[in-house]
């Protein structure tokens, strides 16, 4: 299980008399290629139209988004951190601003923690429908579908620039709280789209679930296995659709995340059609979730009375948090000197590390399924270079 | 789970160690970590992995940090009997504290949904003795992560199967996340057409261009030698 995928030794195949069949073909597959997602590339090694080889080359969007972080003060990474899974900024904006907390020792006011759940959930759906416009996409349904899905962002994307005066990159969270409170009226908006956003989804699964063409080409294609993804450190609904029931915001309980009653979907073959699966149950889930939050969300202030923003020198020590984003378990080391600016300031990027069994998965398949497999990754290239 | 404690003495039986020491950490929410010496680091985290108790299976986070040579000053005081009178002195003692690349192992177990237990490899120094034993051969998600240290730090994971630099391009030189590395300032540096550029395209120019070139400066000169 822990064999390294460098390992698999090249060979073509062999006829009868010892002699290679053909030969095999070398391509580099991006980094501008419109199925890898950003600046990515594959060096595919294809024997015929198999898949024999795979090695994932990033790093073209690298700017030591860490050293940044360690030149500059707490609070002025946070809009650094928007840029990481720019898809998902609010998620990436709790992590970050969870782990000062914890190395600081600040507490978050009630309305705070409300509208954090309430925030993050949004950015959970509108990043699962987004990657299933996506990967429909990669698979040839050009346009429609993924037109279908950013309709429905657009409307999740409209609460967040009300609210913070951001689309994407939304700088929100604060340590202690978030900068602004939200009114009522977008309580009110945030109900609707949210109450709307099931019938949509009944809509998009009529769509796709059952679709001929994605059974055939998810199934049983891209499978990993249970004990592979636990010891390659893949999180989120990738691990999820392999079989392993393991969700922070169930395991850490972290915000008031236990205050809900939620599941955690859970996939059998851990295939691509799981992974499409899974997310689509797990919007479901953060439906609940959101109207049950919508609904018991108190009044009271937004920030903790103690947090500083100017001058905020936490004490010397180090904390690592973490939290379910959308993609995976987003993860913050930091190390305190008692300076102003981070010793040591550390992202765990989901995106990235679930790349690493890219090659397992796709060896043996063909290169039409490596785009579906890599489709099904979710990732976001901001964050596997950072 | 075990305190840390008790989970060092359960090490200290099952593995021949001579160092395994226990990191206080400043910060009250923050975890402690264990120092294993480089040598049974990777004897140290099979046994957390496979042991029935722990079952630390997911290795969630490698980090790597880098500690250059510096001189720490604590302040001590003192009392320095003076002319028969006792004063109370303060007292700077210096110590060097000699560099070393530290990588952070953050392990928990999904089986058993416990964690984080905190493992620190330490190099010798920063210069020559930067090997560590990797841990991609017991958890499989290490491998970019120490890949990614090996590229940015220059700390060297003896064991890896596939040690390349990840983000940064293979021809690039120097270890950019240290603390004491300097960004050249012509990174961007391109060609214009001046000093030695020119020198080379001369090469390429008519003769006449040359010749009326050389007639201007010269005018030019004059002019400016006769205001």
């Amino acid at each position: 299980m822990n064999t390294p995928s460098q390992q698999f030794e090249v060979k073509p195949k062999l006829d009868e008399s010892g002699s290679p069949i053909g030969e095999l073909l070398e391509i580099s597959m991006g980094p501008h290629h419109p199925s890898t997602h950003g600046v990515f590339r594959m060096d595919v090694v294809l024997d015929g139209e198999t898949v024999v080889k795979l090695k994932p080359v990033f790093g073209y969007l690298h700017r030591n988004h860490e050293k940044i972080g360690e030149n500059i003060s707490y609070l002025a990474s946070m809009p650094y951190t928007d840029r990481l899974d720019y898809l998902c900024s609010m998620t990436n904006n709790w992590a970050y601003a969870l782990t000062v907390e914890k190395l600081a020792g600040l507490a978050v006011p009630e309305r705070a923690e409300y509208i954090r759940v309430i925030m993050a959930e949004l950015t959970r759906l509108q990043n699962h429908t987004c990657l299933i416009g996506f990967f429909v996409q990669d698979m040839g349904a050009l346009g429609t579908p993924m037109m279908y899905a950013f309709r429905e962002r657009e409307k999740i994307l409209d609460l967040f620039e009300s609210v913070s005066g951001a689309r994407m990159m939304c700088n929100y969270m604060r340590f202690g709280g978030v900068r602004v409170d939200v009114s009522d009226e977008w309580l009110a908006e945030t109900k609707k789209v949210v109450g709307d956003y099931g019938k949509f989804l009944d809509e998009f699964e009529t769509f796709l679930t059952e679709n001929e063409i994605l059974l055939a080409r998810t199934q049983f294609v891209g499978v990993m296995p249970k004990e592979l993804a636990i010891s390659a450190s893949i999180t989120g609904p990738m691990l999820r659709a392999a079989g392993v029931n393991y969700d922070l915001r169930k395991v850490d309980k972290y915000g008031i995340y236990s205050r809900f009653d939620f599941k955690v979907p859970v996939g059998e073959h851990g295939d691509i059609y799981d992974r499409y699966m899974v997310r689509v149950l797990e919007m479901r889930e953060s439906i609940k979730i959101l109207t049950r939050a919508l609904a018991d969300i108190p009044a009271g202030p937004v920030m903790d009375p103690k947090a500083k923003l100017r001058g905020f020198r936490p004490k010397a020590g180090e904390v690592y948090g973490r939290v379910e984003g959308p993609k995976g378990e987003l993860g913050f080391y930091l190390i305190s000197d008692g300076s102003p600016n981070p010793y040591r300031y550390r992202v765990r990027p989901p995106s990235f590390i679930n790349l690493t069994i890219l090659e397992d998965m796709c060896l043996g398949h063909k290169i039409s399924d490596a785009v579906v497999i890599l489709g099904s990754v979710d990732i976001v290239l901001g964050e596997v270079d950072r | 789970m075990e305190t840390l404690e008790q989970i060092k003495a359960r090490i200290e039986k099952s593995v021949p160690l001579t160092k395994l020491d226990i990191l206080p950490n400043e910060c009250p929410l923050g975890e402690r970590s264990l120092l294993v010496e480089a040598g049974r680091a990777f004897d140290v985290a099979k046994f957390l992995r496979d042991d029935a108790q722990l079952r630390l299976d997911y290795c969630s986070n490698v980090t790597g940090v880098d500690w250059p040579e510096t001189v720490i000053k604590t302040k001590v005081k003192k009392k320095v009997v003076v002319e028969g009178v006792e004063k109370e002195v303060e007292e700077t003692i210096e110590t060097l504290r000699s560099g070393h690349l530290e990588v952070v192992y953050h392990l928990y177990s999904m089986a058993l949904k416990h964690g984080p237990i905190v493992l620190r490899l330490r190099t010798e120094n920063r210069a020559d003795k930067t090997h560590l034993p990797s841990l991609t051969p017991l958890w499989r998600g290490a491998e970019f992560q120490e890949r990614e240290i090996f590229d940015l730090y220059g700390v060297i994971f003896d064991g890896h199967p596939d040690l390349r630099r990840i983000l940064m391009w293979d021809e690039f030189v120097g270890f950019p996340m240290r603390k004491d590395y300097v960004a050249p300032d012509d990174f961007e540096y391109e060609p214009t057409p001046h000093d030695e550029v020119l020198v080379e395209a001369k090469k390429h120019y008519p003769v006449e261009v040359d010749a009326v070139a050389a007639t201007t400066a010269n005018n030019l000169n004059k002019e400016s030698m006769n205001p």
